[in-house]
């Protein structure tokens, strides 16, 4: 069944198995590298995209039940001029990351909490975190890059 | 100012450079002095360095990125030497047709080796260019200055460029190693906090994960692993996949069974259907108590320092404890994937192996094929932290792509395969005896450890990947060996530095591995350093002595006391009383004992019903020689503090008798953002010397002051790693 996907702004017509995975058709489909596998389950958080500005764990949601949906992955951040987000921009000030395999996912969550909640604490940037795994143990630079986008944009 | 990776092979389609990297040849002159790091390994210049005629620069390297940042730190010291902006250079790493090979990225050398050779490598070139411009414009090479790369006379005014002298062509030299290079204080880069330089490309989704890479030909490959260790395939029933959706190929060969298709989730769809319906023959053969089983199975013996005590006054006491380590994980967060073309008479595989080289030798013995037959490139992974999947997906892809000849095949693993495939850190204990003198100091001190082995990388060998054992012709696995002197493997760190009168220590290691084993970040040293630096604080508590004077009154080593000194300093050590439930931790060590010194120190809170453990915060300092990029430092010895407070408070690799029972994030928890505390990193820079690797330091350190942590805080010492709220429970009831 063909279907229709807005992702980034940009509408797809797409037309793949009906149960695939949300991620499998925005990296195959459509070459997006921002949301990355890591568990196919929903316990790393290194597929996040937002879908209408909430996370979403793109790696067991299927495509096709998203279609009417906003979807935003990490390249939708841009402006249209193509100027960093402030969330990749304080991440890059911060060099926030290691293998950075991680970073995009964090990258979208922290997305989702700002809009949310535009000044949070550390605690609650960590608590909005706690079910983003990184493994190179960049969480506390990840902290203060989000504070610094935080703070910017604030202003 | 940053210098651009090559991401070449990323995209379709691949640069050749147009020179060939010639063997090093011998060059029958004088003998020269030697040479640094893996510049000794691949003297001829050329295979380091390339100016094109168009201005650009490239270094080829063997090292490659995993996330450490040794990229840049490379290309730092590459730019300061030759005199040219960063952004004028481009980096190709780790592909086996154009890089010299500098074995295995590893155990904290990259730096040392590759990074040494870099400096020299570049400074030679700066050399012989500036000689070639002196020449070009009759003046004497000592008025000639360097500005990116131009070369000029400040007092005629001329002026030549590296790429009008030399561009596009090789430079047919060997090192001589009679270069100089440039002193701290003309150095534009390296001391200086360079940002990494792939990592904007990681920030705006660019491809250059080996995850990303795209082909018009690109295909996907599963594989479906045995559930248990040993496991062998007795019926296989592929013709109700054959006929799936997508699927272009079933590949069997004796227990490797693959599945092709079109797309990603049809080759999932179909290697699930394909698990579903083959039945494997299963043998319990893992060992439930594994520490029980190390001691009585049979070993290699060997003494590894036996220093006896001269005569003396005889012992006041003796003391004696054990510790335990459990088998644990790598863990990457991105599971193993790589990619494979076969065209019939060239395999290309795009791999995240930290030993591109010796892995793709591997496959070719594997495949049948001559060595240059099989082309490794290194593309990024997610980090490694040792020898994960990469390489054994590497081969999953090169099997199938050999049976599908034209078409790239990608392997991704899944989560599942990650955890119950990759070989884990090894299963450890310690047993460690000392006699005291009066005020507690040691007299002689008696360690033994058993281990199964610490390194299993393939070596060239098939018969160290999951693929080249599981043919129906299979690859015996070699018996592996442990690694010796200086950098040691099972016993890493297990001779101590303090200055011990009397010192004896045995390493007892096990070949026989029940769970597959291999290289894990830091190897033995993570053990043994918790080990010696748990017993020094019992030590110092039955001498009732402050654990870091005890320790600086037994160390010699002047570097050792600074870092322990600045660490104590800075987390304010001897001020302020102690508030209930806190308790501060100290771990020390030199990296391999040859390496980078590390110490930290840590504060946690013991909550007194729960026993649940809280690291409040950490302050580590570390003497790493001369640093080429600060940040990078301390971005990688903070990660290894974390991912050792991630080993020590929670992770063991669960099983039963006959499979592996932790098969994702549930079942191996690691530590997450709110269980991270505040980490402080001091280094002591030390320009002029040379550079110590520190990529793995803090993961002892960090394991041995956890647990005097918990010792301060509630008196119970948990000699068993993880530290978990369960153990200190059990001990404070008992
Ligand atoms: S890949 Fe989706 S949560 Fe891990
Ligand atoms: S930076 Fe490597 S997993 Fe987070």
């Amino acid at each position: 069944m063909p279907f229709t996907l807005t992702v980034n702004g940009e509408s797809h017509a797409l037309e793949v198995e009906e149960d695939t995975p949300l991620l499998y058709v925005l990296r195959d489909e459509l070459r997006l590298n921002g949301a990355r596998y890591g568990c196919g389950v929903g316990q790393c958080g290194a597929c996040t995209v937002l879908c209408d500005g909430v996370p979403l764990r793109s790696c067991f949601v299927p495509a096709a039940s998203l279609g009417g949906r906003a979807l935003t992955t990490l390249e939708g951040l841009r402006a249209p001029d193509g100027a960093l987000h402030p969330l990749q921009r304080a991440f890059l000030d911060e060099q926030a990351g290691q293998c950075a395999y991680c970073i995009p996912g964090m990258v979208m969550a922290a997305a989702a909490l700002l809009r949310e909640k535009p000044r949070p604490s550390e605690a609650e940037i960590r608590t909005a975190l706690d079910a983003n795994l990184c493994r190179c143990g960049s969480h506390n630079r990840i902290v203060r890059a989000i504070q610094r986008a935080a703070e910017e944009l604030a202003r | 100012m940053s210098a651009r990776l090559d991401r070449r092979s990323v995209l379709k389609g691949s640069l050749v450079l147009a020179f060939a990297l010639a063997a090093p040849g011998v060059s029958g002159e004088a003998p020269r002095p030697k040479l640094p790091g893996d510049l000794a390994r691949h003297p001829r210049l050329d295979a380091w360095l390339r100016i094109g005629a168009d201005g650009k620069v490239t270094l080829m390297t063997g090292k490659v990125e995993l996330g450490q940042g040794i990229l840049t730190a490379l290309g730092q010291l590459c730019a300061d030497e030759l005199d040219i902006e960063l952004s004028r250079l481009t980096l190709l790493s780790g592909d086996t047709r154009h890089s010299p090979n500098e074995g295995t990225t590893a155990g904290s050398m990259s730096v040392s080796q590759g990074g040494s050779a870099v400096r020299q490598a570049a400074a030679e070139v700066r050399a012989l260019l500036v000689g070639l411009a002196s020449e070009r414009l009759r003046v004497p090479a000592r008025r000639l200055r360097v500005r990116d790369g131009t070369v000029s006379d400040p007092v005629s005014g001329g002026s030549v460029t590296y790429w009008s002298l030399v561009g596009g062509r090789t430079l047919n030299r060997e090192a001589t190693g009679t270069v100089t290079p440039k002193p701290a204080s003309e150095r534009r880069y390296v001391g200086r906090p360079v940002p990494r330089l792939d990592l904007p490309a990681k920030l705006t989704g660019e491809a250059i994960f080996v995850q990303d890479f795209r082909s018009d030909t690109l295909v996907h490959g599963r594989v479906v692993r045995a559930p248990s260790h040993g496991a062998t395939l007795v019926e296989a029933g592929t013709s109700s996949v054959e006929r799936m959706p997508g699927v272009l190929k079933v590949v069997r060969d004796g227990n490797f069974l693959g599945v092709i298709a079109s797309k990603e989730w049809q080759a999932i769809k179909a290697a699930a259907a394909l698990a579903g319906a083959v039945r494997w023959s299963e043998h319990a053969t893992l060992p439930v108590e594994p520490h029980a089983w190390l001691l009585g199975a049979p070993s290699q013996d060997t003494v590894i320092q036996n220093t006896v005590r001269p005569a003396g006054p005889p012992p006041a006491r003796t003391l004696e404890a054990s510790y335990r380590r459990p088998y644990q994980m790598h863990g990457s967060i991105g599971p193993s994937c790589a990619v494979a073309e076969w065209d019939g008479d060239m395999l290309t595989v795009h791999t995240h192996s930290q030993s591109v080289f010796d892995t793709a030798e591997a496959i070719a013995r594997m495949l049948g094929l001559p060595g240059e037959k099989v082309r490794g490139v290194h593309l990024h992974g997610a980090g490694c932290y040792g020898h994960n999947g990469a390489d054994d997906a590497a081969a999953d892809a090169a099997l199938l792509a050999r049976a599908l000849p034209g078409r790239a095949v990608r392997v991704q693993w899944s989560r599942q395969d990650e955890h119950m495939c990759e070989p884990y850190g090894s299963a450890m204990v310690v047993k460690v005896r000392a006699d005291v003198d009066e005020k507690g100091d040691v007299l002689d001190w008696n360690y033994e450890l058993w281990s199964t082995p610490h390194g299993t990388r393939p070596g060239g060998n098939p018969g160290n990947l999951l693929a080249g054992r599981s043919l129906a012709r299979p690859f015996p696995m070699p018996v592996p060996r442990n690694g010796g002197p200086p950098n040691y493997a099972a016993d890493r760190n297990a001779i101590p530095l303090y200055a011990f009168p009397g010192q004896s220590v045995t390493t007892h290691l096990v070949t026989e591995m029940p769970l597959r084993v291999s290289s894990h970040r830091g190897l033995g040293a993570y053990a043994n350093v918790f080990a010696i630096e748990s017993f020094m604080d019992e030590l110092a508590h039955a001498a009732k002595a402050d654990p870091v004077g005890f320790r600086l009154r037994q160390l010699q080593d002047a570097r050792a006391k600074a870092v322990i000194q600045r660490a104590a300093e800075r987390f304010g050590w001897s001020k302020g009383r102690r508030s209930p439930n806190h308790g501060r931790g100290l771990g020390f060590a030199r990296y391999k004992n040859l390496a980078s010194y590390c110490a930290v120190c840590l504060e946690v809170f013991v909550e007194p019903d729960s026993h649940a453990i809280q690291v409040v915060r950490a302050v580590l300092a570390a003497d790493a020689g001369e640093v080429v990029n600060p940040d990078g430092l301390t971005n990688q010895l903070e990660g290894g503090l974390v991912q050792s407070l991630s080993w020590s408070l929670k992770e063991a690799v669960r099983y039963d008798g006959q499979r592996i029972l932790s098969r994702d994030w549930s079942t191996y928890p690691i530590l997450t953002f709110s269980e991270v505390p505040p980490v402080e990193v001091v280094l002591l820079d030390r320009p002029g010397e040379p550079f110590l690797g520190a990529g793995e330091a803090a993961q002892g350190p960090t394991a041995a002051a956890l647990a005097n942590a918990v010792f301060e805080a509630t008196g119970a010492r948990v000699r068993d790693l993880p530290i978990t709220p369960q153990r200190l429970a059990a001990l404070r009831k008992g």
